[in-house]
């Protein structure tokens, strides 16, 4: 194989605190059933990607549990497969890697050992179906240095109001900014996936210790537009950065529509860890309408507009509108909730209202009982 | 010292389940969906891990290539082991001889060589066409404690439905004194359920015995056991109670289908205390449409539903379109509906198309019976199907 893989699961933690609060981004549930961190990985393996490391830093039982060996993503290799990279501690400095650039510089080891001539790296922090050959084709073609993927937005479009963008001519990345409001008529966002040779990479890691840079886009990509040959790859599919709780509650509800969903899961190649459940039972008295359910539920009372991951309970009389219900959520009877995201394993009593609105779900941690 | 296997599992998973018809036209009976999500082999294969027993041969011969991809490695099962696990065991040729399986005392025989690598004690015979969870565990410890050289594990029938079983007549004690195979008038409504435990040593003898002899049939049911009571061997009825159903005919798939739906199901197979473990599929999880209507129903994940479901189980990645009715039927994997089709009291197999405005099957209560569209076929637009056909080719519409 050409490229090894990188996922860096723990940055942009900070994007959905709630949510990341007792896990990884990576390991955020999204769209029923899957975990953020399946879509990286699901378009490495689709992409002839068989040797991926996953960078972590803080909170990944969860991400390790759901991995595990790599086995669901026919990862589990004689060579290469899966392999978590967690922070590696020096002897003379015993805290965290605090940037991109630390965190590369602990997994040197793993660079070099890796026989592929090219790298890829990817974050957890968007769904998106992405060919990573195209990119590294594409790399290959324009002899680039390095290649970094954007999504162009039009104004107000984009979920944040601050992004990283470059200013692209001729396929050629100029310039690249950190924008605390995107105010342009189109902005080209940054997706955080990389593309080069791993020697390139090894090179800017190493040179990053001698010299102390600290920040990759800062330090290495945006002091070195002139020096280095950086190419801007325009991906122009269906991209949801989850930037925020917010970005998150409305990527998911974009699942509700079928183009978005045959996109994104029509060939049937997200890959997922699998867990046995029985199939989704629906009573007498069930009303769906407009909903993505997972295996597992059963569903007695009514719902529309709403995302239910597995296992989760609807009893009879209760009405659930506009919301995201994970795993193991026990629903009793005659509830109402709108807007409203339940974290794993909540469970809501009788005749309970609850109701965030479609500019501000309300969120539920993990294992309340209301 | 030799490692060693308590007990191994012999599923026989063979048979042509010709009383399914079209269902089984190039599928083993053991492999055909059930549930929306199962397969009838993950019963008896859930069964065996759930009771600790983790050796499993699967005896293949007709069309076993579906039934051998589903199994694989047996990881979906915890039955990828590097000492044990499941084995697919076709017939093989052999330097002398080489033969199909004969009959299912036959195909065991023939692999004798695979059950006493794993130096078992004790050999559990299964079938692989009935749905039920049952503790073989139980069953053993019964058998051990009886000190029995079979235990067969037997289910109390309606007294009028006895005679369509092998009947056991028992003493007080539970062993067995008289086998009587589709009594006219049974003395007993103890029914074999067609699971079987021998002591090893026991079985490899009468085995030996039962190829030894041009005149035997090598059946289980009509050759070993009638010889071991006759010779006086300890054999005792095992009493299992709980839900047993063998699907082997269309009614009685359809009906154990049904008794999935329900409140208060008569088979639950939700129940996180003895799971049934399958393969799944790689599907997102299903979608209700807006103007979807679904009632008393089993749904599985990648189904898109547009129309009007009622009392139905769809296997995974069913399309049904606007307008489209299913009721009172089957609806196994890859099946598309297009707009405006009905579907009423019908099973239909994987991977079937059914056209616009088509209608296949009648109301139970015109007493036609269940139809059935066999797989990889495609109903065409406007089509008819009657309520008890079974269809195994392209159906267009007639013109009249």
């Amino acid at each position: 194989m050409r490229a090894v893989g990188i996922i860096f699961s723990n940055i942009h933690d900070h994007n959905v605190p709630e949510l990341a609060r007792i896990r990884t981004l990576g390991s955020i549930p999204f769209g029923g059933r899957y975990r953020l961190i399946d879509f990286p990985l699901s378009n490495m393996v689709n992409s002839g990607i068989d040797t991926v490391g996953i960078i972590t830093k803080s909170n990944y039982q969860s991400l390790m549990d759901h991995v595990g060996s790599g086995k669901d993503w026919d990862l589990t290799r004689k060579d290469g497969g899966l392999i978590i990279l967690p922070p590696f501690g020096d002897t003379d400095s015993s805290s965290l890697y605090t940037s991109r650039l630390e965190a590369l510089k602990g997994i040197t080891n793993f660079l070099f050992r890796a026989d592929e001539e090219y790298v890829v790296m990817t974050d957890c922090d968007n769904v998106s179906r992405i060919n990573y050959n195209e990119v590294i084709e594409y790399h290959i073609r324009n002899r680039a240095d390095i290649t970094l993927v954007y999504k162009k937005f039009e104004r107000g479009t984009y979920p944040a109001k601050n992004a990283t963008t470059f200013d692209v001519q001729d396929g050629r990345i100029v310039g690249v900014n950190y924008k605390e409001r995107l105010q342009d008529e189109y902005s080209n966002v940054f997706t955080h996936v990389f593309v080069m040779k791993k020697s390139q990479l090894l090179n800017i890691v190493l040179d990053s210790i001698t010299h102390n840079k600290r920040q990759f886009m800062a330090d290495v990509i945006a002091e070195n537009v002139d020096s280095l040959k950086i190419m801007g790859f325009e991906h122009k599919g269906f991209y949801a950065g989850i930037t925020s709780l917010q970005a998150y509650y409305d990527s998911n509800m974009k699942m509700l529509n079928a183009d978005v969903r045959h996109e994104v899961f029509g060939d049937r190649s997200v890959f997922t860890k699998i867990r046995d459940s029985a199939p989704t039972k629906y009573g007498n008295s069930a009303i769906v309408k407009n909903s993505m359910i997972a295996d597992g539920c059963v569903i007695e009372g009514e719902v529309e507009n709403s995302i239910l991951f597995r296992n989760v309970k609807v009893a009879r009389g209760t009405v659930v509108k506009n919301s995201i219900i994970m795993q193991n959520t026990v629903l009793g009877e005659n509830c109402t909730l709108n807007c409203i995201i339940t974290d794993k394993n909540v469970s809501i009593r009788d005749r309970k209202v609850l109701s965030g609105s479609e500019n501000h779900p309300f969120y539920i941690g993990k294992g309340i009982m209301i | 010292m030799m490692r060693k296997k308590k007990c191994v599992a012999m599923l026989l998973a063979g048979g042509q389940g010709s009383r399914l018809y079209a269902l089984t036209n190039n599928i083993a009976k053991p492999a055909v969906s059930f549930g929306g999500k199962y397969r009838i082999i993950d019963f008896p294969l859930s069964n065996c891990v759930n009771s600790g027993i983790d050796t499993v041969g699967v005896l293949t011969q007709y069309q076993p290539m579906i039934l051998n991809n589903y199994i694989g490695n047996g990881q979906p099962w915890d039955l990828d082991r590097n000492f044990g696990g499941v084995h697919i065991l076709p017939p093989y040729q052999g330097k002398n001889s080489s033969d199909w399986y004969k009959g299912t005392a036959n195909a065991i025989y023939q692999n004798i060589r695979f059950m006493s690598q794993y130096n078992p004690d004790y050999v559990l015979v299964l079938s692989g066409d009935h749905i039920y969870k049952m503790n073989y565990a139980l069953m053993l410890n019964y058998h051990i404690l009886n000190n029995a050289d079979c235990t067969i594990a037997a289910i109390n029938v309606p007294i009028e439905e006895a005679s369509r079983f092998g009947v056991l007549n028992t003493n007080a004690d539970g062993s067995i004194y008289e086998f009587e195979e589709k009594p006219k008038k049974p003395k007993s409504t103890l029914a074999s359920m067609g699971i079987y435990i021998f002591s090893a040593e026991k079985l490899y003898k009468y085995l030996e015995e039962d190829n030894a002899n041009p005149n035997s049939s090598n059946d289980f049911g009509k050759d070993i056991l009638p010889k071991m009571l006759a010779d006086g061997q300890k054999m005792m009825a095992y009493e299992f109670e709980g839900y047993w159903k063998d699907v082997g005919t269309i009614d009685s798939l359809f009906e154990a289908n049904m008794d999935l739906l329900g409140d208060n199901p008569k088979f639950d197979v939700g129940d996180n205390s003895w799971k049934i473990q399958s393969r799944s599929p790689l599907a997102p999880p299903h979608f209700i449409g807006e103007g979807a209507k679904v009632d008393n129903s089993i749904i599985m994940s990648g189904c898109e539903i547009f129309g009007t479901v009622e009392n139905s189980i769809l296997s995974s990645d069913v399309i049904v379109k606007k307008g489209a009715v299913v009721k009172n039927s089957i609806i196994m994997g890859d099946v598309k509906i297009e707009e405006d089709a009905v579907i009423e009291y019908s099973i239909i197999d994987e991977n079937v198309s059914i056209s616009k405005n088509a209608r296949v099957g009648q109301p139970k209560t015109d007493n036609k019976g269940i139809a059935v569209i066999g797989r990889n076929t495609v109903i065409g637009k406007d089509a008819i199907v009657e309520g008890g056909k079974i269809i195994d080719k392209d159906v267009v519409k007639e013109d009249k």
